[in-house]
């Protein structure tokens, strides 16, 4: 059961109907109830409440074959975060759900053992006595001293809020996916470089062996052989067979598919092996083997060992480590994947998702959002405006068009609606496919229900879900939203030998146990082509053809966004599958999946019992699904995915809109081919690891910072409107003053105003010492400037005279701002000295939102076609001119000035607009002759 | 200590009442150009620009390199590499209709002694001349002849396909300076203090060869001269070192006008303002011309002078256009003309008639203030007064286009594109009409959501 900490935030306290009430009660719907820590001086929002760990981190652990699970390392490293909490507990927890069967050696039917590329498993649990919840990700590592070869890792993201945890699976899916593979990839080269080692080894002590006993032959001629010769036979015999085991072992590590990797985010290393690869591929006559080789050449000088008889299985030796398993450079790749992963989920869950959708947002309004937004996020815009190139007819008209897709109302729903959901976490096992498809209606939260009805659901699966009285439920797997998707879109509901209802069920009888753990679903990790299926293709895949994970969150999302696009994506996603089907056309039951036509719409039934009532039809899946199960061993984890494929896009939930931020990377990794200059791309956009970005650019505190120094600016200095002015309207403000640290931190506040000229860094240069030239004007709108009393500073000083024109200057030892005058109504608005505003962070989205305003109406301006053009051939110039201005004044409202600031801006949309035709980098310089003004304090 | 913020001209207000300075506030509403762009490739001091066509242009420096540009974009659109010293003359090669290589060609003369012949479309090296005895300082092409001929201190004609065609002996060792073509096949020279009259035979029935004869030499200027130019085709003019200007009869090739008033030490000067006027001597050399039909435009040493061709005088001068020498002057269609000079200015004027009714002209804001007017005012010489009855315009500024560092060499006016400068500073600037970009713009980036299908889909 979910304890009362983590529900607390939802629920009214009794106590309260108790305390004095002087004023008139509001009536009981409107009551707003306490919070009961309050008096604790807690945050109302914190839900550490009951945990024992001050704030969420990154669990790495082990299923050691010595001692069993144990953790190996937490991110951040440092003992305060995690406290008084378990961790060895905890990685008992989330060890014993790794559903993966991660069967590896002599499979029945194959004389070797067979390594098998065992997709991770994700799955979400949650241990309400600890008062922790945790998305966990299992993989398993390759380690030739390893039992079967194998050793199961997971990497598990704890927090003490379980709906981060399940709003943001699929982007927490989506990094742990990339850091996962990083690791898989190092391991892979590790292994191929342990077998290659072992091999000289076996090669070596064969040679050894062999010489004994040719000498041991010829030292008895007597005819027959001595015990010793046939021990000494025998234990040729052996390393004879563990030369060719271990020689197909590497064959398989080798055989690992590569356009696999090409469709994945890889690490820079692994990039550059493949391009290695494309190159030599095509000089060498053989390119398989070449690319093969190179990549998991070891290193060359290396000194084989004679290996002994006996098996040296012994318990006492020491596995190798995490770093060794994997090479050391993609293991530190993957901590700093981590690190990044812990920052970027840090923080409140209202706080991520509004961030989320601010961002969304943003996204859609990819004409204006470079001019006032911080680059990270137009950053990742502009992968999204490459890749959404081919859509572009229906991303470029006016945002209001999508507005009314806006998906805020949606994901307050589901908020809302998450509550009960969190309730009734608990289903009975018996109910393995109602509840499951019930669940994952849940964890994506469909908007197409009612949430009343959504509660009813919940009412009734509440009656068979009270039964476990322990602690850890495991809320969902990642594949399980999109079984549920395809649920509803009936199309393509097509599965009739559901393979996932065959996993849930395998699952479920495997996992339930005496053990406090409740498995609702889980990852198809497993595969379910009976291993002897397998065996006619010697060289089999065994892995999932699938697209990253994250592919379904992104087609989500764009489709959420605008339907016009959905042709697009939807042929993208057919696309896919389709090459899925190319790919896998092997296994059988792939394209069985995909071809059989809808017999029965599989809806979820919310009042099914799940014990008996199920329809025919899904009963007979059912027994299939058990005939399967039993028969299989080991597993292709990929058919479910294909199957998933196919939706029809549109009929998913817009609060798919969480995933976001990986439609970025997904899609690129769709559409694009793999030059490196894509890759690159991919990487900035996505692989945001903290130390890439100048830290705290566009961190909170940073805005926070500069919300404060500003509002301190329009405070203090009564000219602080005509400067503002300045940087709005594009002329140079230079900020001079003797010292620097004063100087930066005004214009760090003051950066805040300064319009973008693109998707790069702001026209801000904090400190410069140099006389300033026209090509700085050009360049900066913002520039802080040493003011040196020796000679050398005439110079300085001289230059900006000269060049007055084209700046500002705001004079911070004089208390004085020579620039022009300003008589508009838009920058008070802007910079109210008499504001009420008190905390920086709250100017900062005042200053935001006011730019945002002007944002739109810079593009009504830029984009209202019979303002720019005449309507009739013999329209003069003047009366365009005329009608401009009339527009500026009456429609949007702008006074004197204003019209410079709009204007400035509506020039910058257009370069930005125009900047994929050829033009020069820089953009020009404007500039007014106006007079300028003396402003002293 | 803040007159600098105050101050909103160059020169600090109070000296600015002794100079005669025209200066100009910040507001100009005249003045055009409210948008640059800094063209940045050269690395040395660019000298020349010289237009291709609608719309590229050239330029070439000390750096020996030759950047072709677009005036429309500011792009970067060729590096022509192959000197290795400075470049001394660029001049284009149009090509003729009936050729069948229809690709411009631009010459280059350098201090490396070699002329290179450029394809002004593909950077392409179209040959090198390195046979000369001497540095080319002027280059110049008779296209109706289809030659070219580059002076040194030798003059040698060449035709399209670079063959020497005929040359001059040894001229002086410091060269021909300038060089304009002339009617009836002649061209002249400036060297040194003289004028050399050379007259170029093509080849006829009678001789195959060409030959270019020694017809005059003309001994008019007392001193070196600076600057050689055509009028129309009747008349060409010569500027010399201390001020003479010297009208000639291109047919005849005797004076027509001659004019010296540039300068006149006025006899009132005590000695302090003499060592002054002294240390101006140089001030009075003329460095550039520009004509049309009816004036010469003359750039004397700082200043500006409008010369009536009719009246055969001084109509309008600016005696201090700018702060230091004005290097190049042209005059544009509407009436305007502009100079660029050492200081690092262009200056942007227009010629006004004077109205002779208004004798006390009320002086209307910032352009009368420290006019001409006043300094005739101050000095009450008879030879002044007589100057101003004369002149019946005056040059008023408009505007000044402030944003190289250093001496503005030279520019160069399109029509559609603006005005490019170039610099000492090593960099060219497009200024540009910011209303007229600003319209350009909005009519492309509807042209792109035309292309993009944009434009109607709400219909």
């Amino acid at each position: 059961m979910i304890s009362a900490p983590d529900v607390v935030a939802f629920t009214k306290e009794e106590e309260y109907e108790e305390e004095p009430y002087n004023e008139p009660a509001l009536p009981e719907e409107y009551s707003v109830p306490l919070f009961p820590f309050a008096s604790q001086g807690a945050n109302p929002w914190s839900k550490l409440s009951g945990a024992k760990f001050s704030r969420d981190f990154i669990l790495i652990s082990e299923f050691s074959e010595q001692v069993g699970p144990q953790p190996l390392l937490t991110i951040p490293n440092d003992t305060k975060v995690f406290g008084t909490f378990d961790l060895n507990y905890f990685s008992l927890r989330i060890m014993s759900v790794d559903y993966q069967a991660s069967f590896v050696g002599h499979p029945p039917g194959s004389a070797y053992p067979k390594l098998n590329f065992v997709e991770d498993s994700k799955v979400v649990l949650g241990d309400s006595k600890e008062g922790a919840f945790a998305y966990v990700h299992h993989l398993t590592l390759y380690d030739l001293e390893a039992r079967g070869f194998v050793r199961p890792f997971c990497m598990a993201y704890i927090s003490a809020d379980q709906h981060k945890i399940m709003q943001q699976f699929q982007e927490l899916s989506a990094e742990f996916s990339r850091a996962s593979e990083c690791l898989k990839t190092g391991n892979r080269k590790a292994f191929a470089g342990e077998l290659e080692k072992k091999l000289k080894d076996l090669d070596y002590t064969r040679t050894v062996l062999h010489t004994e006993t040719e000498i041991q032959k010829k030292a008895n001629d007597k005819g027959f052989y001595s015990s010793q010769a046939i021990e000494k036979a025998n234990e040729l015999a052996s390393v004879e067979k563990s030369i060719i085991e271990h020689q197909d072992l590497l064959k398989q590590i080798r055989s690992y598919p590569h356009r696999k990797l090409k469709g994945r985010d890889l690490c820079p290393g692994e990039m550059e092996h493949i391009q290695d690869q494309a190159s030599q591929a095509s000089t060498t006559s053989n390119p398989d083997e070449s690319a093969d080789t190179d990549l998991y050449t070891c290193r060359p000088a290396y000194t084989p060992k004679l290996i002994k008889a006996k098996s040296t299985k012994c318990f006492d030796k020491k596995l190798k480590t995490l770093e060794e398993l994997c090479d050391t450079e993609y293991f530190t790749q993957t901590l700093a994947q981590l690190s990044h992963i812990e920052h970027m989920f840090r923080g409140d869950l209202c706080y991520l998702l509004t961030s989320q959708i601010d961002r969304a947002l943003l996204k859609q309004q990819h004409i204006t959002n470079f001019l006032f937004e911080d680059f990270v996020e137009v950053d990742d815009r502009m992968v999204e405006k490459q890749e959404s190139i081919p859509s572009k007819p229906s991303q470029d008209r006016p945002p209001s068009r999508s507005l009314e897709e806006c998906p805020i109302p949606k994901v307050l729903i589901s908020v809302g609606s998450y509550k009960s959901s969190v309730e009734s976490v608990l289903i009975k096992m018996e109910q393995e496919l109602g509840d499951e498809e019930y669940k994952e209606v849940e964890v994506t939260e469909l908007s197409s229900f009612d949430p009343q009805e959504n509660l009813d659901y919940l009412g009734t699966d509440m009656k068979g879900s009270i039964s476990s009285g322990e602690s850890i439920e495991v809320l969902g797997t990642e594949k399980s939203t999109s079984v549920l998707s395809k649920s509803d879109s009936q199309a393509s509901l097509t599965v009739p030998l559901s393979p996932q209802v065959v996993r849930s069920k395998a699952v479920s009888h495997r996992t339930i146990s005496e053990d406090s753990i409740e498995v609702l679903s889980t990852c198809p990790s497993e595969a379910l082509i009976p291993d002897d299926f397998k065996a006619s293709y010697p060289s089999a895949i065994n892995e999932e053809e699938s697209y990253p994970d994250g592919n379904e969150g992104a087609i989500h999302f764009q489709a959420s966004i605008s339907p016009p696009e959905l042709g697009e994506t939807e042929e993208g996603s057919v696309e896919n599958t389709l090459s899925q089907i190319d790919s896998s056309c092997c296994i059988g039951k792939d394209s069985d999946g995909q071809l059989v036509p809808p017999s029965t719409p599989a809806h979820t039934h919310p009042d099914e019992d799940g014990v008996v009532s199920s329809p025919p039809q899904r009963h007979r899946q059912k027994d299939q699904g058990f005939h399967v199960d039993f028969s299989m061993e080991n597993a292709n984890p990929s058919s479910r995915d294909n199957s998933c494929e196919g939706f029809p896009a549109y009929e998913l939930d817009p609060s798919h809109l969480l995933a976001s931020r990986d439609i970025s990377k997904t899609s690129l990794d769709n559409y694009s081919d793999t030059t490196s200059y894509v890759s690159s791309v991919a990487s900035t956009s996505s692989d945001r690891i903290p130390s890439a970005y100048p830290a705290g650019l566009s961190s909170d505190r940073h805005k926070k910072r500069a919300g404060q120094n500003a509002l301190k600016f329009i405070r203090q200095y009564p000219f602080a409107h005509p400067a503002i002015y300045s940087l709005l309207s594009g002329r140079t403000l230079v900020v001079l003053g003797e010292d620097e640290a004063v100087v930066r931190k005004l214009v760090t506040a003051l950066a805040i105003f300064v319009p973008s000229y693109g998707c790069y860094a702001k026209p801000v240069k904090h400190w410069a010492s140099s006389p300033l030239h026209i090509m700085d004007f050009q360049k900066w709108k913002l520039i802080g400037l040493q003011r040196v009393a020796s000679p050398a500073g005439a110079g300085t000083l001289h230059a900006l005279s000269r060049y007055s024109r084209y700046t500002s200057i705001l004079d911070l030892d004089n208390k004085t701002l020579r620039c022009p005058l300003y008589r508009g109504t838009l920058v008070p608005r802007l910079a109210d000295h008499r504001t009420q505003i008190k905390r920086g962070s709250t100017y900062y989205l005042h200053v935001q939102s006011m730019l945002t305003q002007l944002c739109s109406k810079a593009f009504l301006y830029t984009f209202c076609h019979h303002l720019h053009l005449p309507t009739h051939d013999k329209e003069t110039e003047e009366l365009v001119a005329s009608r401009q201005a009339s527009f500026l004044k009456l429609t949007l409202g702008l006074v004197h000035e204003d019209v410079r600031v709009v204007q400035y801006l509506a020039e910058l949309l257009k370069l930005h607009y125009m900047r994929e035709s050829p033009g020069t980098s820089h953009p020009m310089l404007r500039f007014d002759y106006v007079p300028s003004f003396l402003y002293k304090i | 200590m803040l007159r600098w913020l105050i101050g909103g001209g160059r020169e600090p207000q109070g000296l600015a009442e002794k100079s005669p300075l025209q200066t100009i506030g910040e507001e100009q509403t005249q003045n055009p150009y409210t948008e640059l762009l800094v063209l940045k490739a050269h690395h040395d001091i660019v000298r020349f620009l010289v237009q291709l066509d609608d719309y590229r242009f050239a330029s070439a420096g000390d750096d020996g390199i030759v950047v072709v540009w677009n005036a429309q974009t500011g792009e970067k659109l060729l590096e022509l590499n192959g000197h290795t010293q400075k470049i001394t003359a660029i001049i284009t090669f149009p090509s003729l209709e009936s050729f069948e290589e229809k690709n411009q060609l631009i010459l280059t003369a350098s201090a490396d002694r070699t002329v290179i012949v450029w394809d002004g479309d593909t950077a392409r090296q179209v040959q090198r001349i390195s046979c000369f005895q001497s540095t080319v300082k002027c280059l110049t092409v008779l296209q109706r002849l289809d030659v070219w001929l580059s002076g040194g201190n030798d003059l040698c004609v060449w035709n399209r396909k670079l063959d020497l065609l005929c040359k001059t002996s040894h001229l002086s060792d410091t060269g021909i300076s300038a060089l304009v073509e002339i009617p009836k096949n002649c061209v002249v020279a400036a060297v040194g203090k003289e004028l050399i009259i050379f007259r170029l035979v093509a080849p006829t029935e009678g001789s195959l060869e060409w030959d270019i004869l020694e017809v005059k030499h003309l001994l008019d200027h007392q001193d070196n001269i600076l600057s050689l130019m055509n009028v129309n085709d009747l008349s060409f003019v010569t500027g010399s070192h201390i001020g003479e200007l010297i009208i000639w009869d291109a047919l005849d090739w005797t004076v027509q006008a001659y004019e010296r008033n540039f300068w006149d030490p006025s006899p009132q000067l005590d000695t302090q303002q003499e060592i002054k006027l002294c240390q101006k001597l140089n001030d009075i050399s003329i460095h550039h011309f520009t004509c049309d039909e009816e004036n010469v435009f003359a750039a004397v040493g700082r200043g500006l002078y409008v010369y009536n061709l009719q009246m055969k005088r001084v109509i309008a001068c600016q005696k201090t256009a700018h702060d230091s020498n004005v290097l190049h002057i042209a005059k544009l269609p509407n009436r305007q003309l502009i100079s660029c000079s050492e200081d690092g200015s262009v200056r942007i004027w227009e010629l006004r008639e004077k109205q002779q009714l208004a004798a006390e002209p009320v002086p209307t804001g910032f352009f009368n203030m420290w006019g001409f007017g006043r300094v005739n005012k101050q000095a009450s010489q008879p030879v002044k007064k007589q100057q101003e009855n004369a002149t019946s315009c005056s040059l008023e500024l408009i505007g000044d286009l402030i944003g190289h560092s250093s001496s503005v060499e030279m520019f160069l006016y399109f029509e559609d594109h603006g005005l490019v400068t170039c610099s000492a500073d090593h960099l060219i600037i497009l200024w540009k009409n910011g209303e007229r970009e600003s319209g350009l713009r909005s009519l492309r980036l509807f042209q792109k959501l035309e292309e993009n299908g944009d434009l109607y889909l709400a219909v």
